[in-house]
């Protein structure tokens, strides 16, 4: 593999309480190559969200990094003064969050809001940002660029602004993507074109996108490699394809079968979903040894005892004493 | 008690507007129209005993809005609601209607804003019982949340916990308590499992299927999820803005699509099992419902439309083993 454009080593996120110290990431290890997309997948309080925010360095105080390196294109950049981060911030890395109707200033049009990040970050006089802006939008799939510029984000639809925001992620042309639940809040029909959008993002400028969400459907769509979190640790990492047809992880395997889909004989007639009994732990009580063990169906006595690091397998990684000394 | 064969809940050309002005000073000042939003229209349709009918569509389709219909949260501006042969609508027999309408109840979206968080689980539970006088002393009706509580996998001791001491998955679990204690024999379920993670969106949909065969439940169950509707649905409505576009057994909708729009929402389904399928980009959102586009209000985004569709707007009629409101099928424009 080539150098990794960002490199993510051992992060570890943790909320200083009045009750003691909340460890919300937990030894998190990945990276993301020039032109691909990592998806990121969890139920909620898995940690996927904080990973991101660690990432852009946006992570809410009291919340804080506590151990760990975050490397972009080679350069550290947690603990980077507020002021550095911020320049690095929409120049190298762009993003993408939830709700398209927040990350946008109702009082300034859409036109305003991209020139001045692209005078921000590039060397661009303001008439020639403005042709950037209007370009951006036309890149994003808004129809009459030109005239939509001059708009304010209440004139937008749902989809047409979470392209908006795409494209204000984009200004910059920044190497690396974070976008997290880009999709959510979003109908079926517009998710499947913003997919597209993110997947040209990374075939075409080669950035690295690294998509958060909670829907595997939108993660085997987009995807190169997928993480699969669990109370703050990454459970399992591998190809999309491996992860979806093979999941090693027995999390990952319920979380596979949980998922309804749509196959011949419909109905209820087809009976019961996989269900995994139970839910997420709570972030003050996660179980020692591994952290899923009371919801595992396959736990033996070591589960319970010790936490298992990730195992190198031949198709990827795998916290999980089942697949012990690389055995799969 | 109605005939057995005769369908428990019957909607005929319900419409429900909503009054969507400016405010009164600023129509007189501004002379600005008086604005109404077609929120449902010409929406008929029948749930059978024991069945799960199942509405699908996006955002702003007025599938919420027939749920609350329903339920009597609103009252239809147009149109009548039969429940077990009673017209729901007709004020001279409101009393009755008030009477029946105890005999459903509804299981709402978001389990954090539906518990009231300062009673305990055991009176949240309870207040049905209480209010529909089903039980004769305090401890019958203890007794019964206990039951009640059991039944949703939840334990007798978990009614004196609050709800904010739950998960979302358990507090959904409540509220399915809370609406099974009056003995329902109808539930109307507004994406129940859509605040949900979907470990914990299995669970719920097991125990719902489980709940409806063991209590002879009925349900209309509202999702905008076509994967979760295909798992739990004997027949399936779709609905595009306000209007239902196509009616039909849930195996032959998921099998043979016919209405334009039932195709796109199905391809837009991720492809989870990777086959490589590459969902068809669809073009344009569903437009502004206060000013629906003339004719069959999907024509802007429809493959087929022809000036047919711009002019007249299509009623819902059988094709098939479905019911389609389309010219195009109905022509045999598609091939199917």
């Amino acid at each position: 593999m080539s150098v990794p454009l960002l490199d993510v080593r051992d992060l570890r996120v943790e909320f200083p309480t009045r009750r003691g110290t909340l460890v919300a990431v937990d030894g998190v290890t990945f990276s993301i190559a020039p032109g691909e997309v990592l998806g990121v997948v969890g139920e909620s309080g898995a940690g996927k969200s904080l990973t991101g925010m660690a990432i852009i360095g946006l992570l809410e105080p009291p919340g804080r990094i506590a151990a760990g390196e975050i490397r972009l294109e080679g350069e550290r950049i947690d603990h980077l003064p507020p002021e550095r981060m911020r320049r690095i911030r929409g120049r190298r890395i762009g993003a993408v969050f939830q709700d398209p109707l927040t990350s946008l200033n109702p009082l300034y049009t859409i036109g305003d809001q991209l020139v001045e990040t692209i005078l921000t970050h590039l060397d661009l006089g303001r008439a020639g940002a403005r042709r950037r802006a209007i370009e951006l939008l036309g890149e994003v799939g808004i129809p009459a660029p030109e005239a939509r510029v001059q708009h304010y984000p209440h004139q937008f639809s749902g989809g047409m602004r979470q392209r908006v925001v795409i494209a204000l992620a984009l200004a910059a042309e920044p190497r690396l993507v974070i976008a997290d639940e880009p999709t959510t809040a979003l109908d079926v029909s517009i998710q499947a074109q913003i997919i597209t959008l993110l997947k040209r993002l990374a075939r075409e400028h080669g950035a690295a996108v690294m998509l958060i969400t909670h829907d595997m459907g939108v993660i085997a769509e987009t995807a190169d490699r997928v993480a699969v979190m669990y109370a703050g640790r990454i459970a399992e990492v591998g190809s999309v394809r491996e992860v979806i047809h093979v999941p090693r992880h027995p999390y990952t395997a319920g979380l596979m079968g949980s998922i309804p889909r749509i196959s011949a004989g419909a109905g209820k007639r087809r009976g019961r979903l996989v269900q995994i009994e139970g839910s997420m732990p709570r972030l003050n009580e996660i179980p020692g040894g591994c952290a899923f063990h009371p919801r595992c169906p396959r736990r033996f006595e070591r589960c319970l005892a010790e936490r298992p690091e990730p195992q190198r397998l031949a198709a990827g990684e795998v916290a999980c004493w089942l697949y012990a000394d690389g055995r799969d | 008690m109605g005939a057995i064969d005769q369908p428990l809940l019957r909607l005929v050309a319900v419409g429900r507007d909503f009054d969507v002005s400016r405010p009164w000073l600023n129509r007189v000042l501004e002379g600005a129209p008086r604005q109404l939003l077609r929120a449902v229209d010409e929406t008929s349709f029948e749930v059978k005993r024991g069945e799960t009918l199942a509405l699908v569509g996006e955002s702003g389709c007025g599938k919420s809005t027939v749920a609350r219909l329903i339920v009597g949260l609103y009252a239809p501006s147009r149109g009548g609601i039969e429940f077990d042969g009673l017209e729901l609508t007709d004020p001279a027999r409101a009393a009755e209607a008030q009477r029946a309408r105890r005999r459903m109840q509804m299981i709402f979206q978001d389990p954090y804003a539906s518990l009231n968080p300062r009673w305990r689980v055991r009176d949240i539970v309870a207040e049905p019982i209480r209010t529909l006088g089903l039980a004769a002393t305090r401890d019958d009706a203890l007794s019964r949340v206990g039951e009640l509580l059991r039944q949703v996998g939840l334990a007798r001791e978990d009614g004196e916990k609050f709800p904010h001491e739950f998960s979302g998955g358990q507090r959904q679990r409540i509220s399915i308590a809370r609406a099974l204690s009056g003995n329902p024999e109808f539930l109307v379920c507004d994406e129940p499992t859509s605040a949900l993670d979907v470990s914990v969106q299995a669970q719920i949909l097991n125990l719902m299927t489980e709940l409806q065969q063991r209590l002879g439940l009925t349900y209309l169950f509202i999702s905008h999820n076509l994967a979760v509707v295909s798992h739990v649905a004997d027949r399936v409505g779709v609905m595009y803005l306000g209007r239902l576009v196509e009616l039909a057994e849930a195996d032959e909708i998921f099998a043979r699509p016919r209405h334009p729009y039932t195709r796109m929402l199905l391809d837009a389904v991720p492809d989870l099992d990777m086959t490589g399928r590459g969902r068809t980009p669809v073009a344009g959102e569903v437009p502004n419902p206060l000013a629906p586009p003339a004719g069959c209000a999907f024509h802007p985004r429809c493959p087929h439309a022809d000036a047919r569709c711009t002019a007249e707007r299509p009623l819902l009629a059988s094709a098939g083993r479905a019911m389609v409101a389309c010219h195009a099928v109905a022509e045999r424009r598609i091939a199917l």
